[in-house]
């Protein structure tokens, strides 16, 4: 096999893995019989979602936004932290160990909290998407900014730069790589976040979908559910995969560079 | 120049120590020197002799902890604007042309900060006719991670001349590249020094770099880095790399070379006779 081949069966590799692991999937389901309450096979997980096409497309729209809405102000409130922790070592030293220590509670455990002050519906799933995705950007953004060569900063503050100049200049262009990795993260992490919320705290959304299937006893359906979830955070993720090589190229030279 | 402003020194240490905390005990002690407007210094010594502690407290990035700098005549407080600097490490950024690496002093210093989006063809013309000089034409709009080491180091130095700097500070600038390369670019250096003549303070391990570049060679003790001698070269310029090749250059080196010799060897005699 020559590397050209090579390439171009790379390509395909999630392909060819995803319809080997659906065959086996069907395969198992077929042969041992296995009903449909238990383990739905893949086929009757395509019947339901082509059913249900109508309301599943309802709910992930549901779910797609309020995902994106909560992502979005994690983005800006992650941004902003890690600017500052990353800038001034008073704000690392005195937030660091709390927001480390916050990471660590399950955002699950907040939803309650946010029912009580919001009710039910949307503003709990945003919050909840919210919370448990600006966590990554803080950590890398402040990472890409307290890593400046030291060299780098003397050379500009021998010519007079200001703090402001060395951020703009240096420090946020350089933390860019760091920042558009974190976003493919977080974006996925965003998606737990609306969907754990919605399978506790609403009436509409993915999770609730899948909460009320699986009450009624439609597997397949709840199945259908969890493809869809898959399918918009690997979208997503892709997306933003895409936008970090687009903006810092530069960083991911290996393919490009000359020898 | 008038011979006042020649008499009265660009650089002047007085009595200066620095510790960077008080566990530590001195990086530097007792340095005083002076330096002319225009001369070209070399600072030699063992590593680890503070002579990068030296850079930063001309450039004013360290206040001294006892004594005092004065440069150009005004006692430095805080870190100097008309200073440019190259390291070891090229440290260009690597999401900036090379070009616009040059350029981005002038996006920081005054006066050229004011005007720069407006004058930006002006200068990028300046960057462009300071990398053809250094043999760099062609290749402003290349990133730095296209360009060989030695390449990366040339636009180094035009980003720490475009602005004109009246005093330039190199950290071992050529310490990382190959030998021919080397050469290379202190000849580069000497002519671009030779024709703008701005005060050059060159950090470095390289005798014969400091014998064939400099006016002045001072030679620094190891920890706390003390000044032990000071060596005018009285070579003939322009000197051309012949010049490494004569008696001359050799003796001078030679002289330099026991001077370091001789401040290394008390330290190992006591480690010795402390491990017996």
């Amino acid at each position: 096999m020559n590397r050209a081949t090579l390439r171009r069966l790379e390509a395909w590799a999630p392909w060819i893995i995803l319809l080997a692991l659906l065959a086996v999937w069907q395969a198992i389901c077929s042969i041992f019989k296995v009903s449909d309450f238990i383990f739905p096979s893949p086929y009757t997980i395509a019947q339901a979602l082509v059913e249900y096409a109508g309301p599943i497309a309802g709910h992930a729209w549901q779910t797609f936004w309020t995902t994106m809405i909560g992502f979005t102000i994690g983005v800006a409130v992650g941004l902003s932290l890690g600017i500052a922790v990353g800038t001034s070592r008073f704000v690392y030293r005195g937030l660091y160990p709390l927001l480390v220590a916050f990471n660590a509670i399950p955002k699950v455990a907040f939803v309650p909290i946010l029912v009580v002050w919001f009710g039910i519906g949307s503003v709990p799933a945003v919050l909840t998407a919210f919370l448990i995705s600006f966590f990554p950007i803080v950590v890398n953004v402040a990472t890409g900014l307290a890593t400046l060569e030291p060299e780098l900063e003397d050379v500009l503050r021998s010519l007079g730069a200001t703090k402001s100049d060395i951020l703009w200049k240096v420090g946020l262009p350089r933390s860019l790589p760091f920042f558009f990795a974190s976003l493919k993260v977080s974006i996925t992490l965003a998606f737990i976040g609306t969907v754990v919320s919605e399978t506790v705290a609403s009436n509409e959304g993915i999770g609730y979908l899948m909460m009320s299937a699986g009450s009624s006893m439609k597997m397949p359906l709840v199945f259908a559910g969890l493809a869809v979830i898959g399918v918009m955070a690997m979208a997503m993720y892709e997306f933003f995969a895409l936008l970090e090589r687009r903006m810092t190229g530069w960083a991911h030279r290996g393919g490009h560079a000359p020898a | 120049m008038t011979p006042e402003a020649a008499a009265t020194p660009f650089v002047d240490f007085r009595d200066v120590a620095l510790a960077y905390d008080e566990q530590s005990g001195f990086a530097v002690e007792d340095i005083s020197l002076t330096i002319r407007p225009g001369e070209f210094v070399a600072i030699v010594g063992p590593s680890g002799c503070g002579k990068s502690t030296f850079m930063k407290l001309t450039t004013g990035l360290k206040p001294p902890t006892r004594g005092s700098v004065t440069v150009a005549g005004q006692p430095v407080t805080g870190p100097l604007k008309f200073v440019g600097m190259a390291f070891q490490a090229p440290t260009l950024l690597p999401w900036r042309t090379t070009l616009d690496n040059v350029l981005l002093p002038l996006e920081i210093v005054e006066p050229y900060r004011s005007t720069f989006k407006r004058d930006r063809a002006k200068f990028a013309d300046r960057a462009r006719a300071l990398l053809r000089t250094v043999g760099l034409d062609g290749y402003g709009d290349k990133f730095p991670w296209e360009l060989s080491g030695g390449m990366q180091q040339r636009a180094s130095i035009c980003r720490a001349l475009v602005h004109q700097p009246k005093m330039l500070l190199l950290d071992e600038p050529f310490g990382a590249l190959d030998a021919f390369t080397r050469e290379e670019l202190w000849c580069l250096l000497r002519d671009l020094w030779s024709e703008q003549r701005f005060t050059v303070i060159l950090v470095t391990h390289d005798l014969r770099e400091a014998v064939f570049l400099a006016d002045t060679v001072y030679v620094m003790s190891a920890r706390p880095g003390r000044i032990l001698a000071r060596r005018e070269v009285d070579l003939p310029r322009p000197r051309d790399l012949e010049v490494t090749y004569s008696d001359a250059f050799s003796q001078i080196v030679f002289d330099l070379r026991e001077k370091i010799g001789r401040v290394r060897k008390p330290v190992d005699l006591a480690a010795a006779k402390a491990a017996a």
